[in-house]
């Protein structure tokens, strides 16, 4: 259809109106395609001057970078690994989708399935709304609400009891008591993914055409059993999708993660200790960091190496809800 | 249990039947009770923090907060002036409309290009998808691409990055509105103005436009509210400031920063500062998101 008109659009016609219109269109459709290449330009801007700003450290501590667990800014005895920003980022995002998952799942079984249809617009509407608060707000209320809470109320709980579990049991028991930590990171990252994942699963199972439904109900199957069998099979790829758009998000939040993990330099013993991200590190020591000097170059280069884990995941999460939406 | 083994079963032996019948509705009653409590929980969050954001946010706010610049703590002492978050009011009013300005034509192109020229050609796809990354990119990198890109070269941080900064976040949000918008309007439509001897251009603004602008200012005021509570790309691009300032070329103070300085400073009368900024950025935020929402709806 719009191959159609965009043949029309341009085609040649003689007459004066026409001849006007053609130039008019040429500009327009230049103006537009040049918009699109600033949009490319920028991401390949993005790459590229964190990859060339990073690389004096990456030649300087070759592949070590990746798996050394030194970071020491202190001039004289600078000293720069990734391995510790890199673990923490990776874990806490991960523990916020373990925690984020069911109850998005929830929340969307809630208003696909359970919810009278009155109730489900207004308590749509408010998941949303977690969405649209600023991360910022999210890092107070993590570190004046959550963090104390977890340090007077979850931590011993955890430590005193999970603790006891052989071989994995230190995960759960820590010595450092300020609240701030790997846990509450997590924490934090899961309330504001919540709504992401939540809306994913939603939108997706609201699309399964309700005779596939309606005949597992027609077999006798239980609410339960329709949505086990029936919808989340249809929509798995989706939903995958869904949680990785979560897990991109998770990976890349900044200032939130700095109020509520510590932004301790230390290679994490336990989910209860404090810990540090790619992005914190970058928001900690980058405004005080010299221009031109190693610190800065390694603040480039893991902020390249986020660059790619988080392009991964959003490219395949792209991929997975495009394709569904797709066939 | 398959079903087919629960059919066998439930043919040969009434009692199994009862049993698995229990179990199934079991099942489903806990699950049922799982779901109600996750929403619960859900709501809960948002309820905590909005209450914690009002009940200390109002305590804090009043006019010398609005109308007067940065100052250090007082220590508690009453005698001495409070500041308030002038400067970064000021700072994030002008940081975020120059970047609205900038971003906003480009997305609505960009949008147009992918909706209107390129639907399924290559380089469509491709910007399409570049796009959808910069969507959901971590915001700090831009952050670090400005300053590599106008940080450096004037040599200090600078209001006009922070424009930069936040206009490349405008930019995908905008994309994304304006192509779903404008690949809703019927076909039949095109094909009218086309028929009636108009240039495409002139189908594109006078029609399409026309016909999606609910849909493409719900963009936009949803871009200017991502990029209001925005903290870490301003971080390595504004800075912030401790006083009024207009000038670009400077480093320019904004709301989500102060909040952010003021509630890491230890100080419980900066960080009621900061509670009464992040109020404001809050209910800034939620405001524009409902009346976005209620623009899309009447649209429906």
């Amino acid at each position: 259809m719009s191959d159609f008109v965009s043949r029309i659009g341009t085609a040649p016609y003689v007459g004066p109106r026409r001849t006007a219109g053609s130039v008019g269109d040429a500009i327009f459709e230049w103006l537009c395609r040049g918009a699109g290449l600033i949009v490319l330009l920028t991401l390949g801007g993005i790459i590229l001057t964190l990859f060339i700003a990073g690389l004096p450290a990456f030649q300087h501590f070759g592949l070590g970078f990746i798996f050394s667990t030194n970071w020491d800014p202190v001039e004289g005895r600078e000293e720069f690994g990734a391995f510790i920003s890199i673990f923490g980022t990776v874990v806490s995002s991960i523990l916020a989708i373990l925690f984020a998952v069911p109850v998005a799942f929830g929340i969307a079984y809630f208003l696909t399935e359970l919810a009278p249809m009155w109730l489900r617009r207004p308590v749509g509407t408010a998941v949303e709304l977690l969405a649209a608060i600023p991360s910022i707000i999210y890092g107070m209320w993590g570190l004046f609400v959550l963090v104390p809470f977890v340090q007077m109320n979850i931590q011993l709980t955890f430590g005193e009891t999970l603790g006891a579990i052989p071989f994995i049991g230190f995960i759960f028991e820590s010595n450092s008591f300020a609240g701030t930590s790997l846990f509450s990171a997590a924490l934090v990252l899961a309330i504001m993914i919540l709504p992401f994942i939540a809306a994913t699963m939603r939108d997706v199972f609201e699309q399964v055409p309700p005779v596939y439904k309606e005949s597992a109900y027609g077999l006798g199957a239980t609410r339960w059993e329709v949505v086990s069998g029936v919808v989340i099979p249809y929509t798995r790829k989706s939903v995958v999708g869904g949680i990785m758009l979560g897990l991109g998000r998770a990976l890349g939040e900044t200032m939130a993660v700095t109020f509520v993990i510590g932004n301790a330099n230390r290679m994490p013993q336990s989910i209860f200790d404090p810990s540090t991200t790619i992005a914190s590190v970058i928001a900690m020591e980058f405004p005080e960091s010299l221009a031109g000097s190693l610190q800065q170059s390694a603040l480039f280069a893991i902020g390249f190496l986020l660059f790619f884990i988080s392009f991964v995941v959003l490219a395949t999460s792209r991929w997975l809800l495009r394709s569904r939406l797709k066939g | 249990m398959s079903a087919t083994d629960a059919a066998r079963l439930s043919f040969r032996d009434p009692v199994a039947a009862r049993a698995l019948g229990r179990r199934r509705s079991a099942m489903d009653r806990f699950i049922t009770i799982f779901c109600l409590a996750a929403t619960a929980v859900g709501l809960f969050f948002l309820a905590s923090i909005l209450t914690t954001l009002f009940w200390r946010g109002f305590a804090a706010l009043d006019w010398t907060v609005l109308t007067t610049e940065f100052r250090p703590t007082t220590y508690g002492d009453d005698t001495l002036p409070k500041g308030g978050l002038l400067h970064a009011i000021v700072g994030s009013l002008i940081q975020v409309s120059l970047a609205t300005l900038v971003g906003t034509p480009i997305g609505l192109l960009v949008g147009t290009y992918l909706a209107e020229y390129a639907r399924d050609s290559a380089l469509g796809n491709a910007v399409r998808f570049v796009s959808d990354i910069l969507l959901s990119a971590p915001s700090i990198l831009i952050g670090l691409f400005i300053y590599q890109l106008v940080v450096l070269p004037i040599g200090g941080f600078s209001g006009l990055a922070g424009v930069l900064a936040l206009a490349i976040i405008v930019i995908p949000v905008v994309v994304r509105t304006t192509e779903d918008m404008l690949q809703l309007i019927p076909a039949t439509l095109r094909e009218a103005v086309i028929g009636l001897g108009a240039p495409k251009w002139k189908m594109i603004l006078l029609v399409c436009y026309k016909a999606a602008i609910s849909g493409i200012v719900t963009g936009v005021l949803l871009a200017v509210a991502r990029i209001a509570g925005e903290t870490a790309p301003l971080l390595l691009t504004s800075f912030g400031n401790n006083v009024v300032s207009f000038d670009l070329m400077r480093a320019m103070a904004s709301l989500p920063i102060s909040i952010y300085q003021q509630a890491n400073s230890g100080f419980p009368d900066l960080i009621a500062i900061a509670w009464a900024g992040a109020l404001l950025v809050t209910l800034g935020v939620l405001a524009i998101n409902i009346i976005a929402r209620v623009l899309l709806r009447k649209k429906s």
